[in-house]
């Protein structure tokens, strides 16, 4: 069972429930999704086992095979590659590295060059496998690198979880794609609701069933409880706006070491996700 | 020589328009008969990314020697360099008055891009 934990509205809590999620499951598949800014590791505090840089493919292309057909060009999505007769300029920064270029090149003119993207790790904490991958300073695409993340355990525990970047944009949705649930954590303040609402929007689009957790409960109003019900959406947990949490947090420490008593509730949750995935 | 004048409008008497990528139209003129044609841009208009790479395409693909135009910024210039289109920067008022300008040695050729991207 693969959960995501997604929120739109950044810093309500995502890591802190994901974490938490697998240190009280103490076996399970940990991938921190979150490549512009991983910081999962700091609360799993996982010994690192291995690394590999992440690449992509850009075209590389060899002026005297090139026929001035510009198929390359009229092909590419993004404008990364124009055809000038037989001059042909590659802006790899706007590469999404689909490959469509290479394939559609009669004269096999382009051949596949490769961009670094960033640097993947994996290392265990118990019976945690974890994952994380950090983007490289200055490029500007997460997503293949969130998809190369998501191919990269050779094996799966039962339950993975995935801790996604926040915002309901490419990342995201490349995050939670292919996930049997996803958790959305929000707090109930105007601004969570906004993007809990943009977030439920995209997965309910997307076709992956949801359930909210709500964060620093106790703050703010009540209307991200009354959207979830207009929307049938099961709060599934509440975590107390504490202010010792906070604190632990700021030093370093997970939900659990805060409140061990939290474990249960996140043990329960992952119960309520697996029975309505059942149901 | 053929020269690509970017328009707000479709005749010598629009104005122009000060962008290259996002410009509306481009205008095509002949500096030895006169004749000129317009070239849509409105498929870049809203392109997401690379508008300048795409209108530099199109441009070179007319044949044309020189762009005048307000500002052009550097996938824009690389493109069309690569195309062995020189940029004439810094024009303004009409497409007739900025022919008139380029024509009387009063524009230079820009050598680089003279603005960031998406500016």
């Amino acid at each position: 069972m693969r959960i995501a934990v997604a929120s739109g509205k950044g810093g309500t809590g995502k890591t802190t429930v994901a974490a938490a999620m697998a240190q009280a499951l103490g076996e399970c598949t940990f991938l921190d999704l979150d490549v512009e800014a991983p910081n999962a590791y700091i609360f799993i505090k996982p010994e690192i086992l291995g690394r590999e840089t992440a690449r992509i493919m850009t075209p590389e292309v060899d002026e005297s095979k090139c026929i001035a057909c510009a198929e390359c060009s009229r092909v590419c999505r993004f404008n990364a590659i124009a055809a000038l007769g037989t001059v042909v300029v590659v802006f790899p920064e706007l590469c999404h590295g689909c490959g469509a270029c290479e394939m559609i090149c009669e004269p096999g003119a382009i051949s596949a060059g490769f961009r670094e993207i960033g640097v993947m790790e994996w290392g265990k904490a118990g019976g945690i496998d974890f994952y994380n991958a950090r983007l490289r300073v200055s490029e500007p695409m997460s997503p293949p690198l969130i998809r190369a993340l998501k191919e990269k355990p050779e094996s799966w525990k039962e339950t993975v979880i995935l801790d996604c970047p926040p915002g309901t944009t490419c990342p995201m949705l490349e995050a939670v794609r292919g996930s049997d649930f996803c958790v959305l954590v929000t707090e109930p303040t105007p601004f969570g609701l906004h993007d809990l609402e943009m977030a439920a929007d995209a997965l309910a689009e997307l076709g992956i069933p949801s359930g909210v957790v709500v964060n620093r409960a106790g703050l703010g109003d009540a209307r991200v409880h009354e959207f979830c019900r207009e929307r049938g959406l099961e709060v599934m947990l509440e975590i107390p706006n504490d202010r010792r949490i906070a604190e632990l947090y700021a030093s370093g420490s997970g939900l659990l070491e805060s409140v061990p008593e939290m474990a249960d509730s996140m043990k329960k949750l992952v119960r309520k996700i697996s029975g309505r995935r059942a149901a | 020589m053929k020269v690509c004048i970017t328009s707000q409008g479709r005749d010598l008497s629009a104005q122009l328009d000060p962008r290259f990528g996002r410009a509306a139209a481009f205008i095509i003129v002949d500096t030895d008969g006169g004749d000129f044609q317009v070239v849509d841009n409105k498929q870049n208009l809203q392109a997401a990314q690379g508008a300048g790479i795409q209108a530099a395409q199109t441009v070179a693909g007319t044949g044309v020697k020189v762009v005048i135009t307000g500002h052009c910024g550097p996938k824009a210039y690389r493109t069309l360099a690569a195309a062995g289109v020189k940029i004439y920067s810094g024009a303004s008022g009409t497409v007739a008055e900025a022919l008139e300008a380029f024509k009387a040695g009063k524009l230079s050729d820009t050598g680089g891009p003279d603005v960031e991207g998406h500016w």
